[in-house]
């Protein structure tokens, strides 16, 4: 169980994480939804101890979370939101260090890089340096790398962008697998259809405080699930619908280009702090 | 042994890049060799010994230390600040301390290397280099001390133009004052007493201690490992720190 307690990080005068208070229970599938600048990855960065915090403590079963106690970083695996394989290596040669750094034996290595290189599709450039790879493939071998050593806690930073509607699909029935033979994932996005799909529940963060946590499912039914975008006026605006046919419908009658496309964090956000603001 | 898998990855990579690597640290202890050996040298006498004989050691404790020093600096402030591969060992389940022995061994191995080159290289140009134990533990330890240095300048370096500067500012000066093309006593008082505080000046006296005291030849070898003791406790504490 993850536990996060008067959370806070500050960067001289910003404050990246404004006293987060968090359970995440073993098995969640936790999703961190916010605007650019929420303060997601930071909590990301303290989670993996690659960042020290100003305020507050990160609890893992009841120890508090030190980059110095090994035992707990090997619980955890983390796809951060930059690419950082090292791209003079093979990807291959990237899992092989992983396995090494985590402690795996001979074997269990050569057998997870195997199994994870084919679920990825990346076996046929299995010996080729990471850095000839599109940005698509870099980040299914970060994907890979991160379970190499088979975690507990998988920490996924925005890990679909760059992805396409194949593989990013491939790599949710994969979230979700793993999710249901025990792994605790807590990830973030910007895609509230991401978080729909995946989570079991939903943060959503905005200036570095949490300030929604709930299912996705009624997060999004705050909202409407497609907005329905179009000029009038001189400004664009938006109105959003629970399904994608009353917003059709609503267009019909509409003259210019109207565009209807899935409801995404920007949308949910505005329109949460609109209805507050009105309130 | 995670020692050995940072060892290991470094050899991957310097495999992947050893024809670069190879010529690379050839080019300027090549140039070195022919505008001081060749061009100055068959004129000039130092010290009653040929200069040649006299500069040999000088460019091999030079280069040692460029080739140490900027290897690690380079790479460490790199993936720390642009490739952000340096995440991937602070997130790892590694003591900081291991991966601080490993990079630094590392960034040794390849100033060891640069100097074998050098050494084949002075073979070709028919410099007598004698070589000994002493010779090779001073060799040795000043990849040490400069590689320990280039971590920890990694480390607290925030830019790779500042690396720049420091590079300019103080490796380069160390590597033409430090007794290392021509002898400290040349210099004026005040200025050679600095020069002689300076690493890098022990090792070329150590390289060239024929003749010298057993104690000064001693201090040369304790004042390099006073070095590498205080660059390598000011890399771990850095490393312990880094975000
Ligand atoms: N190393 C740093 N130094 C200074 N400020 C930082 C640093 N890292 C993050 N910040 C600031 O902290 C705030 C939160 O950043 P963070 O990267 O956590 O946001 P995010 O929610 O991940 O955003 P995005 O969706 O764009 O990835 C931002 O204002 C950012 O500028
Ligand atoms: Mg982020």
């Amino acid at each position: 169980m993850l536990v996060f307690e008067n959370l806070t990080k500050k960067y001289g005068d910003i404050t990246a994480v404004d006293n987060l208070n968090l359970k995440i229970e073993e098995g969640e599938f936790f999703g961190l939804l916010g605007p650019n600048g929420a303060g997601k990855t930071t909590t990301i960065r303290m989670l993996s101890t690659l960042t020290p915090p100003t305020g507050g403590s990160i609890s893992m079963d009841g120890r508090k979370m030190d980059r110095n106690l090994t035992e707990l970083k090997a619980k955890i695996g983390v796809v951060p939101q930059h690419m950082n394989l090292e791209g003079e290596m093979t990807a291959w040669q990237n899992l092989e260090l992983h396995g090494r750094l985590y402690g795996l034996r001979k074997e269990l290595r050569r057998k997870r890089i195997d199994e994870l290189l084919q679920f990825t599709d990346l076996s046929g450039r299995a010996h080729e340096p990471v850095k000839n790879f599109s940005g698509g493939m870099k980040r299914k071998l970060m994907i890979a790398r991160a379970l190499m050593h088979a975690p507990r806690i998988l920490l996924l930073d925005e890990p679909t962008v760059g992805l396409d509607a194949a593989v990013r699909r491939k790599m949710w029935d994969l979230m979700k697998e793993l999710n249901k033979n025990g792994l605790t994932v807590l990830l973030t996005t910007h895609y509230i259809e991401e978080a729909e799909v995946l989570c079991t529940r939903v943060g959503l963060m905005n200036g570095g405080r949490l300030v929604e946590l709930d299912t996705p499912k009624r997060l999004i039914e705050k909202t409407g699930k497609f907005v329905l975008e179009y000029f009038d006026h001189g400004t664009t605006r938006t109105s959003f619908f629970n399904s994608r046919q009353e917003a059709i419908e609503s267009a019909a009658g509409m003259e210019g280009s109207v565009n209807i496309r899935p409801a995404n964090l920007e949308d949910t956000f505005i329109k949460l702090t609109n209805r507050k603001v009105g309130d | 042994m995670q020692f050995m898998t940072i060892l290991w990855q470094e050899y991957v990579i310097f495999k992947r890049k050893f024809w670069s690597t190879t010529t690379g640290s050839m080019v300027g202890p090549v140039l070195y060799l022919i505008a001081f050996g060749w061009g100055l040298g068959s004129e000039i006498k130092v010290g009653g010994t040929g200069y040649v004989s006299f500069v040999i050691p000088g460019i091999i404790g030079l280069s040692t230390m460029t080739a140490s020093f900027s290897n690690i600096a380079n790479s460490i402030n790199i993936s720390r600040i642009y490739e952000k591969t340096f995440e991937e060992f602070m997130i790892a389940p590694l003591n900081m301390m291991v991966y601080a022995a490993g990079k630094i061994t590392a960034g040794a191995l390849r100033g060891m290397y640069s100097g074998l080159l050098i050494l084949l290289l002075s073979l070709a140009f028919r410099a007598g280099v004698r070589i000994d134990a002493y010779f090779i533990a001073i060799i040795v330890l000043n990849c040490f001390v400069f590689s320990a240095l280039g971590f920890a300048v990694g480390l607290l370096i925030d830019s790779h133009a500042d690396m720049g500067k420091f590079t300019n500012f103080i490796i380069t000066p160390m590597s033409f004052l430090c007794g290392t093309f021509f002898p400290l006593d040349k210099m004026p008082f005040g200025l050679k007493q600095l020069i002689w505080v300076l690493p890098l000046t022990h090792t070329s006296l150590g390289l060239r201690s024929r003749g010298e005291d057993p104690l000064s030849m001693a201090s040369h070898l304790g004042i390099l490992m006073l070095y590498f003791i205080v660059f390598l406790f000011l890399g771990a504490r850095l490393c312990k720190k880094a975000e």
